[in-house]
């Protein structure tokens, strides 16, 4: 009887089919769940961008701003405090941040689109702690070189008023920039680069 | 024995049908269309417009609405947004639902799901059986909820209809001799324009219970003609592997 | 053979020198002899299975945005539905697979009364079985409270209620399992916890044992042959074949029609008509104010349809509580069976005519019971279910008679086709 001669071929390539369609099957119920743990929508809509009026900001100040649950700053730096920065590459380890996150037009020195106004996500980039403020040059134990910045407790990571990470110490990269823009000249949104882009 | 059963059956089957029966007018046929992305558009002007004042629909997102509706958020925050300036934003109301008990005698439902409890048709009835009723403090009553404490918000458009009790020759929406509605003074829309609307606001109700549905029965297409594929596969193996057995 | 080949079978013969790999994949596969004339009523079983994976899978995945709080159960589940990225899928799959678990498990069970399955010497894989199936109604109970609109509500308040009929201890008992004086977000919590932990441990095990005393025993049969009579030289059952390849390839066939079933109602009726998922239930939960009609899910309504049946006070006990026994000793009643039934022959198809028409009066009361649980009660489906009520456990209680007179065929020697 021809139909009970066993084709050990045919057998081998009908399960292989059948595995393989089964597996693409196993892959494809598989993805729903993995999906599951995207951000939802509410988590997007809590992580909106946020609108910052920093009207009142006075300069050498600094605002701290909610944005998906990360502290943002804005502070103002006064025309001293620019200028030192361009004296401190020699201390820091990515003067131009070309290893760091930010939005193209803050790929400079100052780290911002206007000059005057530093927009940076608060949190170090060793180990996610949110560094203090140590605005002026003379801040204890902060070593005579000191030109303002930010040193974080957790593990004395040292940033300069751009956010820049200062050599020798265990943050790899300077601080992150987030996305933002400006309305007018007292008004910005934090987390998108342009109108309706986020 | 077997002639038992079937008596028994059918004595079963009779005494259900005997005892079954509605309650209240027959309901219109919504006969609403999902895949109408502009009658959804109209139904959720309509909605943010005459409903969305006392009504919440608290788990419903405007940019949910804006992306399923084929509307920018652009459009949505100008057009249909009064509530709330953040698109991300669910459409929560003012109201508190204490003022509400107060103002109404009970507090207006969330409307984000009532299409799944309520029924398509049940809300095109509701919304088209409004009339004019001077023992209630709306002015209104309603066929199909007696008593509701809802006041017809929709007046303008529909205008106010009255009620006629037992029609036997009745054609009108109250179905086979029960009462009949009957426009009184007419509203800005046409009798046909109004069906379209509240047609429109059901339309709306409904992809908002689910706004999942306008994907699943595509998604759910796909995934049975991938299984329909995977058992001619499965089928095939078996009867190879089966050869073996006598 | 290649490197990949040789390194699979080498880390395998390492983990089967410290674990009993191959045996365990022997005793209940490769070697596991099974009888070769199974027919379509031998595929609920693995399907109550898949169902099992589908539940667990689904619902470890619901519970990672579920918030087991009377303020935020409702919400955290429209969250699930519209919020979370394919949410509403895994719901879905979720609450079909609850009703499609009862329909398979329903299925198993009758192809158990067809066969005999629960005869000797598989006494014990039936009340096992049985077991499982009240955890599994105990299951479906406790998480049908957790969507937390008004049908989950009243549904656990008018079932908890039922304790209160229990004379003495009655209302006690009741207000412990609340743990509160109305259904609250104390008995929400604790319904959680036994959906999600207690009865899926106890669910799994008891499976697990199932499965251990069948491969113990071996599978009945359409036939009701036991194949292990009949051995060839090798000892091997001549009418059995290994479960694996040829069940797992036959099975798998079975599983990928039930699929299609399956996501036939995920995808295209979810509700299922309000059957699966009721209207009700997308009302939140309101303790001030009850449903106009209140039902059971469809697979509890053959016992609600017994609890309802009885109206009248007899032997000086209330007839609620009458009710109540009579529901007990209706799911109770499946544990005897074994006893029960002494029939010569385990197959329907050996039996003589009373048998078979007692099992299907038995299953048309059933059905019917079913179907009177979904509406309100008037005094014509009252007596209905009255006539059922006493049908179906005139089926149990007169089994012992009929079975020991039933005029029985001759069983063959080997199994038929």
């Amino acid at each position: 009887m021809s139909e009970n001669a066993v084709d050990p071929d045919r057998r081998r390539f009908l399960t292989g089919t059948a595995s393989v369609i089964g597996g693409i099957g196993a892959g494809l119920a598989a993805i729903p769940f993995v999906a599951t743990f995207q951000p939802s929508a509410r988590a997007k809509a809590i992580g909106a961008p946020v609108e910052a009026d920093i009207s009142q900001l006075e300069p050498g100040g600094r605002l701290i701003f909610k944005w998906r649950g990360k502290p943002v700053w804005v502070v103002r730096r006064t025309p001293e405090q620019l200028a030192a920065l361009e004296s401190l590459d020699g201390v820091l380890r990515d003067p131009a941040s070309s290893e760091s996150l930010q939005p193209e037009f803050a790929a400079n020195p100052w780290r911002s689109e206007k000059p005057e106004y530093l927009v940076l996500v608060g949190i170090c980039t060793h180990l996610g702690c949110s560094p203090n403020f140590f605005p002026s040059t003379d801040a204890e134990g902060m070593g005579s070189d000191w030109q303002g910045g930010f040193y974080c407790p957790c593990h004395g990571s040292k940033f300069d008023l751009s956010g820049r990470v200062y050599a020798g110490v265990p943050a790899p990269t300077n601080m992150e920039v987030p996305p933002y823009h400006y309305v007018d000249d007292t008004h910005l949104v934090i987390g998108e680069l342009e109108e309706g882009a986020a | 024995m077997n002639k038992l059963i079937t008596a028994l059956a059918l004595w079963a089957a009779a005494s259900l049908v005997f005892a079954a029966g509605g309650h209240g007018p027959e309901k219109l046929d919504a006969n609403v269309n999902l895949g109408n992305k502009t009658s959804l558009q109209r139904g959720a002007r309509l909605f943010v417009n005459y409903c969305l004042s006392c009504h919440s629909a608290q788990y419903m997102r405007y940019n949910r609405m804006a992306a399923d509706l084929g509307l920018s958020d652009d459009v949505v925050k100008e057009n249909l947004m009064f509530a709330s300036d953040k698109v991300g934003d669910t459409m929560t109301i003012a109201m508190k639902p204490e003022d509400a008990e107060q103002w109404f005698g009970v507090a207006p439902p969330d409307l984000s799901v009532i299409a799944r409890s309520r029924g398509a048709d049940w809300l095109y009835s509701f919304l088209n059986g409004f009339y004019l009723d001077e023992k209630r403090p709306t002015g209104v009553n309603n066929l199909y909820f007696p008593d509701t404490a809802m006041p017809h918000v929709l007046a303008e458009l529909q205008g106010l209809q009255v009620k006629h009790e037992g029609d036997a020759h009745g054609d009108g929406h109250g179905g086979h001799g029960g009462p009949v509605l009957e426009l009184e003074s007419p509203g800005k829309l046409s009798p046909g324009e109004y069906r379209q609307a509240t047609r429109d606001l059901v339309a709306f109700l409904v992809y908002m219970g689910e706004p999942a549905k306008l994907v699943r029965y595509r998604i759910g297409f796909w995934v049975i003609a991938f299984l329909l594929v995977l058992l001619v596969a499965a089928y095939l193996m078996k009867r190879e592997y089966w050869k073996d057995v006598h | 053979m290649n490197m990949i080949t040789k390194g699979l079978v080498g880390l395998r013969d390492w983990v089967d020198d410290r674990f009993p790999l191959m045996q365990l994949w022997n005793d209940h596969m490769g070697q596991y002899y099974a009888p070769k004339n199974f027919n379509f009523w031998y595929y609920f079983g693995v399907l109550s299975l898949v169902v099992l994976v589908i539940q667990l899978v689904t619902g470890i995945w619901l519970v990672m945005n579920y918030k087991p709080d009377a303020n935020l159960a409702f919400g955290s589940v429209e969250y699930i539905m519209r919020d979370v990225d394919w949410g509403w899928l895994i719901r879905y799959m979720h609450s079909t697979g609850a009703s499609a678990f009862f329909v398979v498990v329903y299925l198993h069970m009758f192809r158990g009364l067809l066969y005999g399955s629960y005869k000797k010497p598989r006494e014990l894989i039936w009340i096992l079985g049985m077991f499982i199936y009240l955890s599994l109604m105990a299951e479906a109970f406790f998480g049908y409270l957790l969507p937390w609109g008004q049908m989950s509500y009243w549904g656990a308040q008018v079932i908890i209620s039922l304790f209160g009929a229990i004379p003495w201890v009655g209302d006690t008992l009741s207000l412990w399992i609340r743990g509160d004086y109305v259904v609250s977000d104390i008995t929400l919590n604790r319904f959680f916890s036994f959906h999600v932990i207690a009865l899926p441990f106890a669910i799994v095990g008891l499976v697990a044992l199932h499965i251990i005393a069948l491969h113990e025993v071996g599978s009945n049969n359409p036939d009701g042959v036991e194949i292990k009579k009949n051995k060839g030289p090798d000892g091997k059952p001549l009418d059995g074949i290994p479960f694996h390849p040829y069940y797992t390839v036959k099975d798998s066939v079975g599983v990928i029609v039930f699929l299609i079933l399956f996501a036939a109602v995920v995808f295209f009726a979810p509700e299922m008509g309000g059957y699966f998922l009721e209207h009700n239930n997308f009302v939140p939960a309101d303790p001030l104010k009850t449903p106009e009609h209140i039902a059971p899910v469809w697979y509890f309504t053959p016992f609600y349809s017994v609890l309802r049946a009885n109206t009248v006070d007899f032997f000086g006990v209330p007839g609620k509580l009458w009710g109540v026994i009579f529901m007990g000793l209706a799911t109770m009643l499946f544990f005897a069976l074994p006893w029960l039934d002494r029939s010569p022959v385990k197959s329907i198809r050996y039996r003589g005519t009373l048998y078979k028409s007692a099992l299907t009066i038995f299953v048309v009361s059933f059905l019917i019971l079913g179907y009177l649980g979904l509406l309100p009660p008037t005094p014509g489906r009252t007596a209905v279910a009255q006539v059922c009520t006493i049908l179906y456990f005139l089926f149990f209680f007169l089994m012992p008679i009929y079975t020991k007179l039933d005029k029985t065929k001759p069983v063959p020697e080997r199994v038929t086709g």
